[in-house]
């Protein structure tokens, strides 16, 4: 019997600049176990909501990622919403809905340049990173903002895109699909890819259930769970089906992800097509009262945002779910058994942020 | 196949233009870059300063100034929205990056100045045109303030009739 070593992974890794930690228990060259820590990066975001009223707070909750930036400021104000029983005009939630699958596409196509880099292909990186750069004007345009868009607010939205850039938008989400069309085919028919991606960190169905995963890494197991389908803002109004992937490894993910981004241009379309007029924003009157939990769908999963106010500006407590945290513990079982060599790829492929864990 | 397409890209790559921009990009209208503030329209009322989320404006009406930390700044365009006179702006530039906290101070202009105190001076002229009319009324008879009090007297009787 060989003896065992312990490799640390992280927080400062070449291929992952998020700053997770992994005592990688190691036997010869196979892990046996991978151990976990958070907690670099831990800012106290939740706590500012005794010092920020209601209001500011959407600004914080934005800044919990830079990434997900959208869906946490949207995902806090639909919950202060709820609690306040304000109706959000229609034009107001459709181009929220416009935005959070805008920023689906921008960060699908950031892991899939990552995932590139990772095992190796750096023209094909730089070609998604190009991609993606489409996205972030289209938001600069639209919002005044590149990464932190500050357009959120509760009632509404706090800016109207004029309908002559909606077009445009159209005819540039057409592009980029065709664009993507070429560049995803190295991802799934490459065989150079695939070696390194199929039969790697497979996690089965039951697994995934059991250990509460969400999002893409969820689906990749072939569990059709995807909270748009409750119908939050206007994904009531449009159609899709949860994209999945039944063989749960590393090319099912990737392939899941690839598939997103067409579905969110699918919908961006659909979005734009009945794009209502009218109001993007209601008054809003006096302060919540009241508790509530709101579910949506970020691009890496099921993100929960709690808020409990207490009929004052200040709310009482806010409490964050990010997806990555559930994906964490889904993250430790793949990663049994495999080749230390494949140790920052299946890391990848939960797309981690650790921004949005630590908060 | 695969060639094929792999010829495709490398023959495109050849003739198409540089896939990289100029580091002078043009800013999109609406930029949320830097708060600019015109002193000549300022009025110190002190409500962006009151409304930034991060505490990063000062008004200070005594010096006649008005100050921004820009590194305390995040752009979210909270002063812009909620300024009265529309003196505050957003610059499409972002902010200079720098290796000291620094704090930007801008002074009223002269301009501003003058206006301001013109307007001080006419509202002072009101207000004593005013009091000078109403001392007049005042002299020429006591019967105004009787209809005031009239239903002041009134009122309290409404509720013990429904409270019957």
């Amino acid at each position: 019997m060989s003896t065992r070593s312990v490799i640390p992974f992280g927080p400062q890794h070449p291929v992952l600049p998020e700053p997770i930690h992994l005592d990688l228990v190691m036997e010869d060259e196979k892990v046996i176990e991978a151990i976990p820590s958070i907690g670099f990066i831990h800012r106290g975001l939740e706590k500012l909501v005794e010092k920020k009223d209601f209001n500011e707070m959407v600004y914080v909750a934005e800044r919990i990622c830079g990434i997900c930036s959208l869906g946490h400021g949207l995902g806090y104000s639909e919950a202060v919403e709820h609690i306040m029983d304000i109706d959000v005009p229609m034009r107001a939630k459709y181009l929220r809905t416009f935005w959070s699958e805008l920023s689906r596409v921008h960060s699908h196509l950031l892991w899939l340049g990552l995932l590139a880099d990772a095992f190796g292909f750096e023209s094909l990186y730089m070609d998604c990173w190009r991609l993606r750069e489409d996205a972030l004007d289209m938001f600069e345009q639209s919002t005044g903002g590149r990464v932190i868009f500050s357009v959120m607010k509760i009632g509404g939205i706090r800016r109207d895109v004029p309908d002559e850039m909606l077009k445009d938008f159209y005819q540039r989400i057409c592009r980029m699909e065709e664009e993507l069309k070429v560049l995803s085919k190295p991802f799934l028919n490459d065989m150079a890819v695939q070696t390194r991606l199929r039969g790697v960190g497979i996690l089965t169905a039951e697994q995934a259930d059991a250990l509460g995963c969400a999002g893409p890494f969820l689906r990749a197991s072939g569990i059709a769970r995807d909270i748009r389908s409750t119908g939050y803002c206007a994904y009531g109004d449009v159609d899709f089906e949860p994209i999945i992937s039944n063989d749960g490894d590393s090319y099912a993910r990737t392939e899941c992800r690839i598939k997103e981004i067409f579905q969110a241009f699918d919908i961006m379309k659909q979005l734009l097509n009945k794009m209502p007029g009218g109001d993007i924003d209601v008054p809003v009157k006096g302060f919540p009262n009241g508790e509530y939990m709101m579910r949506i769908e970020q691009p890496r999963g099921e993100a929960l945002y709690y808020v409990k106010a207490n009929g004052t500006k200040f709310i009482d407590r806010m409490r964050v779910r990010t997806p990555t945290f559930a994906n964490l513990s889904g993250l430790v079982e793949t990663l049994k058994g495999c080749d230390l060599a494949d140790v920052p790829i299946l890391v990848l492929t939960i797309d981690p942020c650790i921004s949005c864990t630590e908060r | 196949m695969a060639l094929v397409s792999f010829k495709n890209t490398i023959l495109h790559n050849l003739v198409s233009k540089p896939k990289t921009r100029r580091a002078e990009k043009e800013y999109p209208v609406g930029t949320r870059g830097h708060v600019e503030n015109d002193m000549d329209l300022c009025v110190l009322c002190g409500l962006c300063s009151i409304k930034c989320p991060t505490h990063a404006i000062t008004v200070d009406k005594a010096a006649k100034t008005w100050s921004i930390m820009p590194m305390s700044c995040i752009q979210c365009r909270c002063c812009v929205d909620n300024c009265p006179k529309k003196s505050l702006s957003m610059g499409l530039r972002f902010q200079e990056p720098g290796e000291e906290k620094i704090t930007k101070t801008f002074k009223l202009s002269e301009k501003a100045i003058a206006a301001q105190e013109a307007l001080m001076k006419a509202a002072k002229e009101r207000a004593a045109a005013a009091a000078a009319a109403k001392a007049a009324q005042a002299a020429q008879g006591g019967a105004a303030p009787a209809p005031a009090k009239a239903p002041a007297q009134a009122a309290p009787a409404k509720p013990a009739e429904t409270d019957k």
